[in-house]
């Protein structure tokens, strides 16, 4: 008996080994990892939880590897903030922050999922991996196979800004910049994957990869005394995180670790790349393909993996989508690092700026104990800030100078 | 041989244009629907092309230049 049964379509329900797949041959539907929780039941209590490594390896046992942690053992396990500045500001009694700001070792929550596809993929015999990524993945896969001792190719888009190809290339993988549009790029890095016997963390290891992102559902209810918010906003690119977070919760309460769950659990997007927002607007379930035009480029994926499933788990959560424009994010960023001391991302003013906005609309009302998911670090986007945190003021070094400026 | 999966969107005016049969005529391809939803305004299909790696490319090509949008069976792979 183990942990994993395998692998298992998410359309039609076909089984799979636990190999390196990820599309069902038959109806090309997303393959999943099929737990044997009734084992898991076994073997699994709060005690050998608390009493585990203070890193997402605490919850190995719901995780998709078949034996040890070897790659990444520090990753997780980040603080959860009870955020009052923040929380008094928006009119929020019990907010808080899940801070994956100072996740380790790259600083986003990529590096939940990078350590557990890497463990995973060491476990299936790779040598070489590889991710397609503009960012946050990249920096993590890099650094992680850096790490393993695992070669590392990195597939970006020809057209990316210089700065943020240096966070992955410190750590010495092959980078190749691809020529060609967006789309182009997708297509190819989908080729490559299935040509080459490689890892690719977001292609054909994409079911354990995925899993991950359960870890930020299951600290949060562990940090919060094992129980579960009423409410949480997540930021969403694939919608994959979104998904797991939901997936996280409900698995916590089916091997009875938390009583229930009466989580309502919120996406945000920015309106330049919101394809998942627009189809839960319209209420429609077609997530239809956008082009991306927002400053958050680690969340601007225009056709979402996981967004159909995405819009599925807020419906049956009760939550809504919402989105906030390139200037709102700015403003989100500011409010976080002001009230609450926390230089977030793009991405995590997307998050905040929804927050406010639910919180507004009386969707997320003051008693509601709440949950806002900040998954990366201010430090790599500065440029979305750059013109928006105004300049020092500049003095003589003179003490009469400096009494000038403390009366203005 | 070669085999690729590919998620076809198809923009509201070509929905009606029997675009996955004209590929199959055109190129030396054998073209397999594994999944799809076209409705009124709008629609997808999920679809395996078989053959020579060139005529696969000259279908997709042909495909795009229809104004189809071919994405891998994996949608957006860059994160
Ligand atoms: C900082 C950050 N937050 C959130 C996300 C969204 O993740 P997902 O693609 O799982 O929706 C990403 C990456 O895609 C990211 O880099
Ligand atoms: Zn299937």
């Amino acid at each position: 008996m183990s942990k994993i049964k395998g692998l298992k379509c998410r359309e039609c329900g076909k089984e799979y080994p636990a190999e390196p797949l990820h599309v069902c041959e038959f109806c090309f539907g997303p393959l999943e990892v099929n737990y044997n929780y009734d084992w898991i039941k076994g073997q699994i209590s709060r005690e050998k939880i608390e009493k585990g490594p203070k890193s997402l390896w605490r919850y190995i046992d719901l995780l998709p590897v078949a034996g040890e942690a070897t790659v990444g053992l520090y990753a997780g396990f980040t603080p959860l903030i009870r955020a009052h500045n923040l929380g008094e500001e928006l009119g929020l009694d019990e907010l808080y922050i899940k801070n994956d700001t100072v996740n380790h070792p790259t600083l986003s929550f990529k590096d939940r999922v990078v350590s557990i596809a890497l463990t995973r993929a060491k476990e299936l015999g790779f040598d070489t991996v590889a991710c397609a990524s503009t960012g946050n993945l990249a920096n993590s896969v890099a650094a992680h196979a850096a790490e393993a001792r695992l070669k590392c190719f990195v597939f970006i888009p020809g057209d990316l800004e210089a700065g943020k190809i240096l966070g992955s290339l410190i750590y010495q993988p092959t980078v190749v910049a691809v020529n060609g549009n967006y789309d182009d790029v997708n297509r190819l890095c989908s080729e490559i994957a299935a040509e080459y016997k490689w890892a690719f963390v977001n292609i054909n290891i994409r079911p354990y990869y995925a899993e991950g992102s359960k870890t930020l559902a299951y600290e949060t209810a562990e940090q919060l005394g094992w129980t579960t918010p009423d409410q949480v906003v997540v930021p969403a690119a694939s919608g994959s995180l979104l998904t797991k977070i939901w997936k996280g919760f409900n698995e916590m309460h089916k091997i009875g670790l938390i009583d229930k769950v009466n989580t309502k659990v919120n996406g945000a997007q920015a309106e330049g790349c919101s394809p998942i927002a627009t189809a839960y607007k319209n209420k429609t379930d077609y997530v239809k393909p956008v082009k991306p035009n927002t400053i958050a480029k680690s969340i601007a994926i225009g056709n979402p993996a996981d967004g159909y499933y995405a819009l599925k788990v807020v419906l049956e959560s009760g939550g809504a989508f919402d989105t906030v424009t390139d200037p709102e994010v700015v403003d989100g960023m500011k409010l976080l690092a002001r009230t609450e001391g926390i230089f977030a991302e793009t991405a995590g003013g997307v998050t905040v700026g929804v927050l406010k906005k639910l919180v507004e609309s009386g969707k997320i009302k003051k008693k509601d104990r709440t949950v806002a998911y900040i998954t990366g670090n201010g430090l790599k986007t500065q440029e979305a800030v750059i013109n928006a945190v105004g300049s020092p003021v500049f003095i003589d070094p003179k003490l009469s100078a400096f009494e000038k400026i403390l009366k203005k | 041989m070669a085999s690729v999966k590919v998620r076809l969107t198809f923009p509201e005016d070509k929905i009606k244009e029997p675009i996955i049969y004209n590929v199959g005529h055109e190129f030396k391809v054998i073209t397999n629907i594994r999944k799809a939803d076209v409705r009124e305004k709008k629609g997808w299909v999920d679809l395996e092309i078989t053959g020579e790696p060139t005529e696969i490319e000259k279908a997709v090509d042909s495909m795009k230049k229809k104004g189809v949008k071919v994405d891998p069976i994996e949608k957006n792979v860059i994160e």
